[in-house]
């Protein structure tokens, strides 16, 4: 073995380990590594796969609840919805590649997450994404969008599993570094759910999927540093998908899944075979015996180095029963498959790694886990910002406001998106892209799942602890607004380099928001991914704490949408508006200023307003329902008409003393708009529970907007301006 | 009416249509892998939506020489029905059972979305629960779906009564700028010679269920289930 021979002489490339890490492989193996041994402690303990600076702050957030089957840890979360059924669901980033290579690098995204949902024998179900992307003048960013969109869809269209949902924003600290989270939902039988825990000494090792080649080595490595003007280069460690593969390669391990033949699985995301072997064995406290010359390979010539560090993607790690060989190799033939032994599980707890019959690796796998650093990195807390007092901000004209908002970047009609992205495969598309929650039936059965991602950085950067917990409400109440009761998150928290202190300040003051957040609204955390390092040139992100949602509807028949839904229904608004514009998107595109305090959360006041709200749809007596977020009271209400091609009639007597502009585009949280028939019944239980509800308007015909009986603006003069600018933007005429 | 649902590799909206068909003659199509060589006897064969081998090559075109297909062929030439759907109708035209061809849409991109669809005659088996100009709401989902033939095949198809659908506006209207992918005439399904063979790119099969919004495609499937029955 190379290591051996080479004696303590030191490395020129650690491979990113620093000096201290390099200390402890020395200290673990008592010899100089081999180039393999230092390739595997490379990834392992990268950032991306050991958590090292986040897993201290992680174990403070709630996993636990009675629905929840498992929680973080695996390959995915899981959590009971009755009738035997289990969903399955987790979000993950892919940003450094899809920031070197736009298209491979989201279409793998989507890719990975899959696997992680399906390897845990769910059928996916939905795709959701949540995108960042820089300004858009910047020249880099409509390119990152057009291939990121494209990625997605290529990938997401061809596996046969719907994108349903998701979120997009623009803004200049996203410029050197975009972010692409992708999150997939499956359905499982509660009762048969795949772990990746390795048993049973000498059952075989099967290699499963797609060949091995070399691309995407070191891809974990690379995802656990900063960007510098050399990124480019990267563009080798960024994999390539196919999924026509991961399609055959989910029907067929469905298909094996069904049977009793599988101990363990867990595909080859993150550090390839490296990962998927030693965290399998690990997690079953043996040892396992790769040879290297059985792994299926679509390049000649590869070193034992380059094949357990490929990311190669389509793959699965298995460990067979013994006598199900013939069985698991009949389906996989089915599909024109590689279904290879590749190796056995040992009582020596190493790792041994052979290739042409040489030992190229031989190390305890206990320790890679158990001695892997982990950091309580310094950080400061974010210096509070002060209050913005309405009265300090200029008033703008309700009409030419609304103008500026309804086509300013952030809140444009996405359409241009997801319109490219096959929403409605599988047949249970209830509730389309563009509502509050996408609402997907579950197949043979009246209930449905409402799905949701979101997260508001601008309002993470000013107070992390507030912007967390509000990234958590804002998915709760997305979920309640179409009538599902939220069960739990997944959460893909996005953040700068964390050896600054200010950069791990962000990330501690957003995880104690989402704790509060979570722990408040009983609404625990399943899964997980966290990226870091989303830097270029000392330019850190804006942080963006991504929670994914799931809710569960028991009729899917009583879920609602934005969409007024007749003439002279009255318009209720629920909850408090004190008419906050700090941070608010009035503030930014009126007066351009992103500036003071975010609006507060009171987790209280969400729960008790969430639950009438829910109560309500339930009850049949609201025909429509929207939360109120980015750009307040009138944003929302346009929304609300667009999506119903009707107008409204809004009068202001009920803002009492807040200033109008206030009233109208304040950000306050914990609010939701419903029109109903007959505004009393929702009145009456709202005075009972003691929420805030109020009539502030209605419904009316035809498309005039009036404010106090004043007209504002047509809702098709709106509608161009809101449709128009993404496109507009892409079609470079902007 | 019993019915098969060819499955290829790639193929992913075969159970779409199993609910459909389901729904409306209320019995369960059989699916049939792509490998298999002798098809169970039916009275309609369906070759779904998808990505059939990926999409790789051209779209349909390996599927089109897949062993399933020469039975399909056959029958088709026999008299049984066929329905191709989206990726379906490209396994058709590259068959050549269907004249023309799928090209990329005219946007180059991917589109999927609700589009209003004309009933150009009610005279076939698989259209006459509708009235010859009837506009229908039925989503698309593809990124090859433009439509594409010379200007005499073009001819011979309206001439004969084999445009089956066309792409319209909310009133009806056949416009280039209601058409979604750049197809020639609006085309968006077309009959063979004997109007047993009909390919389409629109899913009717994801309009056949009230809580999904259009039900415009089901009289499609309760056309053949009175025709076939």
């Amino acid at each position: 073995m190379t290591g051996k021979t080479a004696a303590a002489e030191r490395p020129k490339d650690l491979m990113g380990l620093s000096e201290e890490e390099y200390g402890r492989v020395l200290a673990i193996l008592g010899r100089a590594p081999s180039l393999t041994e230092l390739g595997v402690f490379s990834v392992m303990w990268s950032e991306h796969c050991s958590y090292k600076s986040s897993k201290k702050w992680l174990k403070t957030l709630p996993t636990t609840g009675p629905r929840v089957i498992c929680g973080p840890g695996e390959n995915a979360g899981v959590v009971d919805i009755g009738d035997g059924q289990a969903v399955v669901f987790k979000i993950e980033s892919h940003n450094h590649p899809s920031f070197i290579e736009p298209y491979q690098g989201a279409a793998t995204g989507v890719g990975g997450i899959l696997r992680d949902v399906f390897t845990m024998g769910a059928r996916p179900i939905a795709n959701l994404n949540a995108l960042r992307f820089g300004e858009p003048g910047h020249p880099k960013t409509r390119h990152l969008v057009s291939g990121v969109v494209a990625g997605i869809g290529g990938y997401g269209n061809c596996v046969g599993v719907p994108t349903v949902g998701g979120e997009t924003n623009f803004h200049a600290s996203y410029n050197g570094n975009c972010l692409v989270n992708a999150m997939t939902v499956g359905l499982a039988p509660a009762d048969r759910i795949f772990y990746s825990k390795a048993a049973g000494p000498g059952n075989p090792v099967v290699y499963l999927g797609a060949k091995t080649g070399r691309d995407g080595i070191h891809g974990a490595t690379m995802a656990s540093a900063e960007f510098d003007d050399k990124s480019e280069e990267k563009r080798p460690t960024v994999q390539v998908g196919d999924p026509f593969t991961e399609k055959l390669l989910i029907e067929a391990c469905l298909e094996l899944m069904a049977t009793d033949a599988i101990v363990a699985i867990q595909d080859m995301g993150a550090a390839g075979l490296t990962s998927s072997s030693v965290e399998m064995a690990g997690k079953g406290g043996l040892g396992i015996e790769l040879d290297l010359d059985q792994v299926p390979m679509r390049e000649t010539g590869m070193s034992a180095y380059e094949i357990m560090l490929s990311e190669s993607q389509e793959r699965m790690l298995m460990i067979l029963k013994p006598d199900r060989e013939a069985l698991a190799r009949r389906i996989f033939d089915k599909y024109e498959l590689d279904c290879v032994i590749i190796g056995h599980l040992t009582t020596t707890g190493r790792l041994v790694v052979k290739r042409h019959g040489k030992v190229e690796a031989d190390m305890p796998i206990q320790p890679i886990s158990a001695q892997a650093p982990e950091y309580d990195r310094p950080w400061t807390a974010t210096p509070a910002k002060p209050k913005i007092e309405a009265a300090s901000v200029p008033a703008h004209d309700p009409a030419t406001a609304l103008k500026t908002l309804m086509a300013c970047p952030d809140l444009a009609s996405r359409r241009w998106i997801w319109e490219q992205y096959d929403h409605l495969v599988r047949g249970h598309t209830v509730q389309r892209p563009g509502g509050d929650a996408a609402v997907v039936r579950l197949p043979g059965s009246s209930k449905g799942l409402a799905l949701v991602v979101d997260c508001t950085p601008r309002y993470c950067a000013a107070d992390p602890e507030a912007g967390g917990a509000q990234s958590v409400a804002e998915t709760w109440r997305n979920l309640t607004a179409v009538g599902a009761k939220p069960l739990a998150i997944t959460d893909n928290m996005n953040f700068g380099n964390p050896e600054r202190p200010e950069i791990m300040g962000q990330f501690v003051g957003c995880i104690a928001g989402m704790r509060a957040a979570c722990t408040t609204l009983d609404y625990p955390v399943v899964s997980g991914n966290v990226s870091l390092y989303n830097e270029t040139q000392g330019q850190a992100i804006l942080p963006a704490p991504v929670v994914g949602g799931v809710g569960l509807i028991d009729d899917v028949g009583k879920s609602i949408d934005l969409a007024f839904k007749a003439a002279g229904e009255a318009i209720i608004l629920i909850g408090d508006t004190a008419g906050w514009l700090g941070q608010s998107l009035y503030l930014r595109e009126l007066c351009r200023r992103e500036d003071g305090a975010p609006p507060p959360v009171n987790l209280a006041a969400e729960k008790r307003n969430g639950g009438l709200v829910r109560a309500a749809i339930e009850g049949g007596i609201v025909s429509a329902c929207h939360d109120l977020s980015d750009g307040g009271l009138l944003v929302a209400l346009v929304e609300m008409a667009l999506a119903g091609r009707r107008g409204f009639a809004l009068e202001s007597k009920a803002k009492g003393d807040v200033p109008l502009h206030a009233w109208l585009f304040g950000e306050d949280q914990a609010r939701y708009l419903v029109t109903a028939a007959d505004p009393e019944p929702v009145l009456k239980s709202a005075r009972v529970v003691g929420v805030p509800a109020i009539v502030i308007g209605k419904t009316q015909a035809g498309t005039d907007l009036t404010l106090d009986g004043r007209n504002l603006i047509s809702v098709e003069d709106l509608r161009r301006l809101h449709e128009g600018w993404l496109p507009s933007y892409m079609a470079q005429e902007l | 009416m019993k019915s098969a649902v060819i499955v290829f590799p790639g193929s992913n909206r075969e159970n779409d249509v199993v609910d459909a068909i389901e729904r409306s003659s209320g019995k369960k199509p059989i699916l049939v892998w792509h490998r298999d060589t002798d098809l169970p006897d039916v009275d309609l064969v369906v070759l779904p939506g998808g990505f059939s081998y990926g999409d790789y090559l051209r779209t349909g075109a390996i599927a089109a020489r897949s062993p399933v297909m020469r039975e399909v062929i056959r029958r088709a030439e026999k008299g049984t029905a066929v329905l191709g759907i989206c990726n379906g109708f490209q396994i058709l035209c590259e068959s050549g059972l269907l004249p023309g061809i799928l090209l990329r849409n005219a946007s180059l991109k991917f589109i999927c979305r609700n589009v209003g669809l004309k009933v150009e005659t009610s005279q076939s088996l698989f259209t006459q629960r509708y009235q010859t100009g009837d506009v229908l709401s039925v989503p698309v989902a593809h990124g090859d779906g433009n439509y594409f033939a010379d200007p005499a095949t073009l001819d011979r198809l309206e001439g004969e009564g084999r445009v089956a659908f066309r792409y319209c506006g909310t009133d009806g209207s056949v416009t280039p700028d209601v058409c979604p992918n750049g197809s020639a005439r609006n085309i968006a399904g077309i009959f063979n010679a004997t109007k047993n063979v009909l390919g389409l790119m629109p899913h009717p099969e994801n309009a056949t269920d009230p809580l999904l919004g259009s039900t415009s495609g089901r009289p499609l499937f309760d056309s053949l289930v009175d025709a076939l029955a």
